[in-house]
């Protein structure tokens, strides 16, 4: 795990917003911006979609990123790449150490099987995009959500094939901030589920922060 | 009640060429086994419900509900609506990847150099993301409906720190994988090799395919059962057909 801090100071971020849990985001960040979202009570799972803002087709793709760089895990140094194999964004500062790229977002459909039929009528992040994008006029729906990163989530894979949902190693003020490489769309839900232990059952807000290259 | 293939229950085989593509609609109550006919081969896989293909498979609500991050026998693979598009019913092999995606051009022609038609024929260099594209077009959808697919037969395991490592001489001539359909589901596939395969030549292996009408899971299923999280997504996959 690379522990990488950053230099930059908040007082010069040119965006500075807080996110309740439970909300989405969407917002251009330009290529060569630094994005940084900062876990302010600690083990927040943050969803988080990447696409190229002039051609949203072209978007994140979990596996390419997995096969580039040989690890599962997401950490100072990762390079985000898109469906076209193009970098979307690098991990430029990390205090965190690793990030989750497997495991998803809730929605209700998944929680009814996980959880229980009667957890379908949680909140969930799927909705939360799907409110994002609902809202945009930019074209996006259903189709372009896929498999997104977790900020702050610890989702270790066994050598035999196992996946486990590990206690969060994230605290609060940790912050994971990365590079622009093009100009991105950001999709984020800051996620509400509140049936998974590793938040402790309880969704906290996070601050997002841009600064200019 | 599901019966296990025998071949005098094939409703039809055929046999994909290595680097070949191929789409179809398999129904609700059948099942498709896939043989891996030389050893080595890799079977780049996608499932769409046929009659709403914007539901899909879904690589992480797969692996979160059952606790998994590779497929075989027992394992099921969830669309992103929480229902069963199929389920491994019966595998020699042990251990299907579902965490690295697929060959693209760049990845082929940095590895393998180039091999166009011109020059080739049918020979030239395929690679699994255009063949996908390939098919996906033939049922109306593209780019935006390719999402992270599973690579039948290849195996790829991740250690402590999370290091990737592909493992050689996983599937070998003869191993197979049986797909029941637990929903009309249209199945897009690529012979390519895995975008791992650290066989310096392009090799890519035959999969032959044979199709039978195996029926529809019952209480006692072994896939249903596999998981208490199993039981409920058959239960949401069975509303459809209610």
């Amino acid at each position: 795990m690379a522990i990488v801090a950053s230099k930059l100071d908040p007082k010069e971020a040119v965006y500075d917003y807080t996110l309740p849990a439970g909300e989405s985001w969407l917002h251009e960040v330009e290529q060569g911006q630094t994005f940084r979202i900062l876990d302010l009570e600690g083990n927040q799972a943050v969803d988080t979609l990447f696409y190229n803002a002039h051609d949203p087709a072209e978007r994140y793709s979990a596996v390419d990123t997995i096969r580039a760089q040989g690890n599962i895990y997401l950490s100072a140094g990762s390079r985000l790449l898109s469906s076209e194999g193009n970098v979307l964004v690098i991990i430029s500062a990390d205090t965190c150490g690793r990030h989750d790229t497997l495991g998803g977002a809730c929605a209700a459909e998944s929680n009814s099987v996980r959880y229980a039929s009667d957890k379908k009528y949680m909140h969930s992040c799927r909705d939360s995009f799907l409110h994002a994008l609902g809202h945009c006029d930019c074209g996006m729906d259903k189709r372009d959500l896929t498999s997104n990163v977790n900020f702050f989530m610890n989702v270790p894979v066994t050598p035999e094939g196992g996946l486990t949902f590990a206690d969060g190693i994230s605290a609060p003020g940790k912050y994971v901030e990365m590079r622009a490489e093009m100009d991105v769309m950001v999709l984020i839900s800051n996620c509400p589920q509140l049936n998974n232990p590793c938040n402790a059952y309880n969704p906290t807000p996070v601050r997002l922060l841009v600064w200019n290259a | 009640m599901t019966t296990q293939f025998q071949p005098e229950l094939a409703l039809w085989e055929d046999t994909l060429p290595g680097a070949a593509h191929w789409s179809f609609v398999m129904k609700r109550g059948t099942a498709l086994r896939l043989t891996d006919l030389e050893g080595g081969a890799n079977l780049s896989a996608l499932f769409y419900n046929a009659e709403e293909k914007l539901e899909r498979y879904n690589m992480a609500d797969t692996l979160k509900a059952q606790h998994t991050a590779h497929l075989s026998k027992g394992f099921v693979c969830y669309s992103d609506m929480g229902r069963v598009l199929c389920s491994v019913i019966e595998d020699s092999c042990g251990w299907h990847d579902t965490l690295c995606g697929m060959s693209d051009a760049a990845l082929v022609k940095a590895r393998y150099g180039e091999a166009s038609y011109q020059a080739q024929r049918n020979a030239m260099h395929r690679n699994a993301r255009d063949s996908m594209l390939i098919e996906l077009g033939k049922w109306g959808l593209g780019k935006r409906d390719v999402v992270a697919n599973v690579n039948f037969f290849s195996k790829v395991s991740a250690d402590d720190a999370g290091n990737l490592a592909f493992q050689p001489g996983n599937s070998a001539a003869g191993d197979f994988v049986d797909l029941r359909f637990e929903m009309n589901t249209l199945v897009v596939l690529s012979a390519c090799q895995h975008p791992l395969d650290p066989n310096p030549a392009y090799q890519p292996r035959p999969v032959k395919l044979t199709a039978w009408r195996c029926g529809t899971p019952d209480a006692a299923d072994h896939c249903r059962n596999f998981r208490p999280e199993n039981t409920r997504g058959f239960y949401n996959t069975e509303l459809l057909f209610r």
